[in-house]
């Protein structure tokens, strides 16, 4: 018996045509997946009721991979094989993460193409595709707790990701097998999620700190669109750091001199706990036993709030800036919207609080609140909700134009344009008798083509002679409604031309992610192994019950007891089977239920054609 | 005969319906289509038409057509988990056969 949800009116699907649509949050250190049941956004478990997915990947030398808690549990055996933190890297060229990069434990290989690659033990891989595996797994448990396949998908992405970053998301879910709706920028997210887009017009702010990072948006909500007004935030300033200021607390009271690695470890699992018990209560016993350890002490939440005081106010700083980026004043803030588990701090709502003159919005859980704003929008982009035109429109963050001479920006689309949209502008040629102009696509606020993110180049050829300035070529941006850019250039008077969809310097040429979707045939062969079995299971339960019916009607007057019995054994079996996982164990016992059958079905036919026969003469059958 | 719920799906109408926080009840309805003839329709009920049966269970107003009611007279509505899947099914009596997923039936 299938599973069913409540539907809006009007809006049941016909059976099997469930639009199944989900939100993903794919976060830097942890991935989530929600999505709408019976009208209500939830996130959905693993197996073992874990919501929080870790976005680790271990890749194992026998080419296996481990997503999530399985792979983080080998971080520290197995660093170089263990990928986290990924999305620092996703849309980066080796330039970008140079500084970054010598952080990380990973070995980078630049001379395999654009993309960097990172070497594991199963070869090397791409940014792209350590995500991919994550958002793989998100949809294999989507795909679990919805009981069918998902139609497309929404991702969460920051607010400042640039088109680069953008594109290498959306490979990334292609590479996943999904289809994905829209992305939609992590604050825009969580503020729909509280509904704010059905809220009064006015400018709100997302006040976002997670493990690791920290990002505060500044956002503009007006005629039903939100517009980013400024972002924000410090990507390396989040929990882990409260942990560590606690920790480093606890060894100085402890007088720990020099701890080695287990030690600090566990003090770092006992400040965490400390650090989450203070949410709730107002003193916390800290215990150290083991590892060569042994010391008890008590943190209370005043000497908690004097330890973390002081990050606080490194998170106050990116919000007055970006206060002063968006030009507007605490006071004119609508609504606070808290995200990030960081942000179950008393001390942390109460700092955010009195910075922005009002109660921080905290009814959602914060690990979550982005994923079901997600899930809200996925579903009503999968057509399961009567308004649909409640759409939410999405705006370009940075802006977008070409090199105009002497290297400077000459921008074409600018920042917080809602897209889709298209723009047109007119450039000339230079020099006398020029034939050719290179066309270098750019991004950013910068006024300097050094200072802006460098997307694309191409070149228009073909240009009839002239002097400087009376060509008249036109060069078109247009951005479709996933943010994705395409640029053409026109010469007008013979109309020669050139485009380009931007195939960002760092992201992955068409090539690139054919290759790489060849590559993932093991993944396919997953994919189709889990559709096999899907269609085993459904034609196994379809012939147990046709026989089942079969039997209760002729089943005694055709069958002796012990051909019964046997057809019943292996129904029994089949039934079992059915329920597991092997899609040839459940084939095999069904071509053998069929023989076991076939002389009962033959029986079956004979003494229905007997029936129709009996009492008839032969000449009414011969006349027809 | 009327149509009830279990505690389960009682518990789950609720929240949902609460959470919807409009509407005047749940509808169950029977509809042609599928691959062994009928399919379950289950929708938030905005309204209550003429030709409407109205039946209270646990707090919970269930709606179901005149025409439906024919096909499902009896049916419990039940709440239920099959691994991580997890949602409505009707305990529906007058059902003789259903197709393989269960999705339609047949009385």
């Amino acid at each position: 018996m299938a599973l069913l949800q409540i539907s809006e009116p009007g809006r049941s699907a016909a059976p099997h045509q469930h639009s199944l649509a989900a939100g993903i949050d794919l976060g830097t250190t942890n991935s989530l997946v929600a999505s709408v049941r019976s009208g209500k956004a939830d996130t959905l478990a693993d197996a073992d009721g874990r919501h929080l997915l870790p976005s680790v990947v271990h890749y194992g030398a026998d080419g296996g991979v481990l997503v999530g808690e399985a792979a983080m549990a080998l971080q520290v055996s197995d660093p170089l094989n263990t990928i986290s933190s990924v999305k620092r890297l996703m849309g980066r060229g080796l330039a970008d993460i140079g500084a970054a990069g010598a952080r990380l434990p990973y070995e980078f290989r630049g001379d395999l193409g654009a993309v960097p690659r990172l070497q594991t033990a199963a070869g090397p891989v791409t940014a792209v595709e350590v995500s991919a595996q994550i958002l793989r797994s998100l949809k294999l448990r989507a795909e679990a707790a919805l009981g069918g396949e998902l139609r497309g998908v929404v991702i969460t992405v920051p607010a400042y990701f640039d088109d680069a970053q953008r594109q290498a998301t959306k490979d990334a879910a292609r590479l996943a097998g999904l289809q994905v709706y829209r992305l939609l920028n992590e604050p825009t997210a969580a503020a729909v999620a509280y509904g704010l887009d059905h809220a009064a017009e006015g400018v709100y702010a997302v006040y976002d700190l997670g493990g690791g990072t920290f990002d505060i948006s500044i956002l503009r909500l007006h005629h039903g669109v939100f517009e980013v007004l400024a972002t924000a935030g410090d990507s390396a300033l989040g929990g882990d750091d409260f942990d560590h200021a606690i920790a480093t607390w606890i060894q100085e009271q402890a007088a720990i001199a020099a701890p080695d690695r287990a030690q600090l470890r566990r003090l770092l699992q006992v400040a965490r706990a400390a650090k989450e018990a203070l949410s709730t209560v107002e003193q916390t016993a800290i215990i150290l036993r083991d590892v060569g350890l042994d010391w008890r002490g008590t943190l209370s939440r005043s000497q908690l709030n004097s330890l973390v005081d002081p990050l606080l106010q490194k998170t106050l700083q990116p919000c007055r800036r970006a206060l002063r980026d968006a030009g507007i004043d605490p006071a004119q803030i609508r609504d606070v919207v808290m995200v990030g588990g960081s942000t179950r701090m008393p001390r942390v709502r109460e700092k955010v609080g009195e910075f922005f003159q009002r109660p921080p919005l905290v009814d959602i859980d914060p690990d979550r609140v982005v994923a079901l704003g997600a899930a809200v929008q996925a579903d009503v982009l999968a057509g399961n909700k009567p308004d649909a035109e409640m759409l939410l429109l999405d705006v370009i963050p940075l802006s977008l134009g070409i090199e105009t001479m002497g290297g400077l920006v000459e921008k074409v689309i600018p920042r917080n344009t809602t897209i889709p949209v298209a723009r047109a502008q007119e450039f000339t040629t230079f020099k006398d008798g020029q034939t050719a102009m290179a066309i270098h696509v750019v991004q950013g606020e910068r006024e300097l083509v050094t200072d802006v993110r460098s997307l694309a180049r191409f070149e228009l050829q073909g240009i009839p002679p002239m002097v400087a300035g009376a060509a008249r070529i036109r060069v078109t941006f247009q951005v479709d409604a996933d943010g994705l850019l395409s640029v053409s250039a026109r010469e007008e008077s013979r109309g020669v031309q050139a485009s380009i969809q931007i195939k960002p310097s760092y992201g992955l040429t068409d090539d690139e992610v054919a290759r790489m979707l060849t590559d993932s045939m093991t993944h396919a062969r997953e994919d189709v192994g889990a559709r096999l079995l899907r269609e085993q299971q459904v034609a196994a339960e379809q012939a147990l019950a046709a026989l089942d019916s079969a039997l209760r009607e002729d089943g005694s007057a055709l069958l002796s007891d012990a051909e019964r019995g046997e057809i019943e054994q292996q129904m029994a079996l089949l039934t079992r089977l059915r329920q597991g996982a092997d899609g040839d164990a459940i084939k095999r016992e069904m071509l053998r239920l069929e023989e076991l059958t076939r002389e009962f079905a033959a029986r079956r036919m004979d003494a229905g054609i007997q029936k129709a026969l009996q009492g008839r003469k032969l000449d009414e059958f011969s006349k027809k | 005969m009327a149509i009830t719920l279990s505690e389960a799906a009682a518990i789950r109408v609720k929240s949902f319906l609460a959470n919807r926080g409009k509407g005047v009840g749940l509808r169950l309805a029977v509809k042609t289509s599928g691959c062994s003839g009928l399919a379950y329709v289950l929708e938030f009920a905005d309204a209550i038409a003429a030709d409407d049966v109205v039946f209270k269970d646990q707090d919970v107003t269930i709606i179901v057509d005149a025409k439906s009611l024919v096909y499902l007279d009896g049916t419990q509505l039940d709440y239920g988990k099959e691994g991580l899947n997890e949602g409505f099914k009707f305990n529906n009596p007058n059902v003789k056969d259903t197709c393989g997923c269960g999705e339609s039936f047949t009385v």
